[in-house]
């Protein structure tokens, strides 16, 4: 589960790079002039991409002033939304899913293998401080089942075997390959499609 | 069994391509200016002679809905809003059209932006669909170099931009006055009803809120005519269907089928059986997980659509199916969705933020087997009252799956919690006493 607790060591300045700069104006021109507090979510995200995967108090600051609004405001969307990391989390971020499609098709297996592999308590760094996981709530996959999310990507159809590989490529800076795990494309029956059959010989 | 011909989502496994070039050779934007053509009226009327109902869950009538926004713009501008955050545990198919047929939900957005007069239509993506959201954003990007939405879309004369929202891991937004806030730039928390979004939405404008599936269909829908589509399923019940079977199945997979398919049918044929053959199986979650579950029994004979499952006391839903079989332990897993519950619970109205986490930690205890007998008439206590005191259907979601546990596996939760209170054993009790005292001293 996410916790939403502040970090305790906060860089003293936040601003965003210039490629960020560009972007967080392109996005504010989305939304109704005077209305630019609609980016607040997608600003608070590109901050946590510059900043390390993790949002600290002084990119919400940055953001308030950014947008004109008051900081509280800010505050206030950086802990409702579980997405936002408020503490550091590691440059490879595991997330678990583990509501219950997951969880009938054996997700706890993949969170013992974390807990074997990466570190013992979720949220907590690995002794290289490479990576982090945690247990999340549906990803939206689950046809997919069990699967997990590595940073933005989605790695499907897994099981413990195919988990423990996966985190050793990851300790060996690689990043493997997302999507299906048992070979699939999309979300369609395996082997026996009953539909759109026609498609498939075309 | 619908035939090949009659499914809309041609592309639903990918097996062509999500790119304009093959959208187009699809049917996708063939005749999309003569559809505008025929005017807000026609549209409208095609959309409710089709009865198609919301694919998000609540299974409102669309024509209905869009006949809500008012038929003139005055001085506040209108919205369309399109809900992508799907959330829900068991459902996936919004994920593989945005993934695999964007366009076809482009050119929803341009129609139904047409027909409730709205020039400014933003897209609300969860944010774990990050990949998702930038699929679609190519295809809008392609669209809009094609002049297909802009200035000019697609030759109606129509002025029209699309914007993608991302989310960022908020259940409750999935609830349409939520989802307004969260794009206005605050905390997912669901607004009070009325004023209807359709009259004062997004900015205290008229909007118009649609799931993406429904929105998907539309142009099918008009070009084949809202006939065809009522012609399958039943009455009030039609058209087609993206089913979501998970769980323990044999292959889980997404199908698009008709209304009103059997249950069995579903499981049996597209998704290769329940693991361990039929007679392992326990229950099936028919519509996500806020929907009750169903017992074998009613599994043999259920037809999937909204009003056979009301009939049977769950609810379609969103189609996300989920199976159960004999394996598992089904209080465990209904603890689970509790916990969900609980995690998601936006906090606004205290019935549901307190009384999700009460269910879900009766719920592990029930698991274990360490509740006592009487509790099992508490926790359904505690279910009725989160139940139509909040704001939003979050309560309701919360609570049905916990009365449907009950109403179908008490025994079950019983026999593996058979005390009785402490306080009952020792009748000579003259007043309250503090059980965690009692307890005490028996140890």
């Amino acid at each position: 589960m996410a916790v939403k607790k502040i970090s305790k060591v906060q860089p003293e300045k936040f601003e965003f790079n210039k490629k960020n700069k560009d972007t967080a104006d392109s996005i504010i021109k989305n939304y109704p002039s005077g209305k630019q507090q609609s980016s607040v979510m997608a600003l608070l995200y590109l901050a946590q991409k510059q900043n390390d995967n993790w949002i600290p108090l002084s990119a919400m600051k940055y953001i308030a002033k950014y947008l004109d609004m008051p900081y509280i405001k800010v505050y206030e969307v950086a802990t409702f939304y579980s997405m936002y990391n408020l503490t550091p989390v590691g440059k490879y971020f595991f997330q678990v899913c583990t509501t219950t499609p997951c969880m009938l098709r054996g997700a706890y297996n993949l969170v013992d293998v974390c807990k074997r592999k990466i570190s013992e308590e979720e949220n907590r760094l690995s002794d290289d401080g490479k990576t982090s996981w945690l247990e999340v709530e549906c990803l939206g996959a689950c046809v997919n089942a069990p699967m997990l999310q590595l940073n933005e990507d989605y790695y499907e159809d897994l099981d413990p075997t195919k988990l423990e590989q996966i985190i050793d490529k990851i300790n060996n800076d690689e990043v493997p390959q997302p999507g299906s795990y048992r070979g699939r494309l999309s979300s369609e029956p395996e082997n026996t499609r009953k539909t759109l059959i026609g498609n498939k010989n075309a | 069994m619908l035939e090949d011909k009659d499914r809309i989502f041609k592309n639903l496994y990918n097996d062509f391509g999500a790119d304009l070039t093959s959208a187009k050779q699809r049917g996708d934007w063939k005749d999309t200016k003569e559809i505008c053509g025929k005017g807000r009226e026609w549209i409208i009327n095609e959309i409710k002679a089709s009865e198609l109902r919301g694919r998000g869950g609540a299974g409102f009538p669309t024509g209905l809905k869009w006949s809500f926004a008012p038929k003139e713009v005055g001085s506040r501008p209108h919205y369309l809003v399109i809900n992508a955050d799907e959330s829900e545990p068991g459902t996936c198919k919004d994920r593989d059209i945005l993934r695999f047929e964007p366009h076809k939900l482009i050119e929803g957005c341009l129609i139904a932006s047409y027909a409730v007069n709205a020039h400014k239509c933003y897209i609300y993506i969860r944010g774990e669909y990050f990949n998702e959201g930038q699929k679609l954003q190519t295809a809008i990007d392609e669209s809009y170099k094609d002049g297909l939405i802009g200035k000019n879309s697609a030759g109606t004369d129509w002025e029209l931009d699309i914007y993608i929202h991302y989310g960022a891991g908020a259940y409750i937004c999935g609830e349409e006055t939520a989802l307004l806030e969260s794009i206005e730039g605050k905390k997912g928390q669901p607004r009070l009803k009325p004023p209807f979004p359709a009259l004062i939405g997004l900015y205290g404008c008229p909007t118009i809120i649609n799931n993406v599936e429904t929105i998907s269909v539309v142009p099918t829908i008009l070009r084949r005519g809202g006939k065809w589509f009522s012609s399958l399923g039943r009455p009030k019940n039609t058209g087609s269907k993206i089913y979501c079977i998970s769980g323990n199945v044999n292959n889980p997979c997404n199908v698009e089928e008709e209304m009103g398919i059997p249950l069995k049918e579903l499981i049996e044929k597209h998704a290769g059986g329940v693991i361990g053959g039929w007679d392992n199986l326990k229950a099936v979650i028919p519509g996500g997980s806020s929907m009750p579950l169903l017992p074998k029994e009613t599994c043999e004979t259920i037809k999937m659509d909204f009003d056979a499952c009301v009939e049977n006391k769950t609810g379609l839903g969103t189609a996300g199916i989920v199976v159960i079989n004999k394996d598992q332990d089904i209080i465990k897993c209904m603890a689970r969705i509790a916990r969900f519950y609980k995690h998601e619970s936006c906090g606004q109205c205290t019935p549901c933020r307190e009384g999700s986490g009460w269910m879900w930690r009766m719920l592990e205890r029930m698991a274990k087997g360490e509740a006592t007998r009487d509790e099992v008439d508490m926790l359904l206590d505690v279910t009725k009252q989160i139940e139509g005191h909040t704001i939003c259907a979050f309560g309701e979601g919360s609570s049905w799956p916990v009365q449907g546990l009950i109403r179908n596996f008490k025994d079950e939760i019983i026999e593996r919690n058979k005390f009785d209170p402490v306080v009952k054993k020792q009748k000579d009790i003259p007043y309250l006493v503090d059980q965690h005292l009692l307890e005490k001293e028996n140890a």
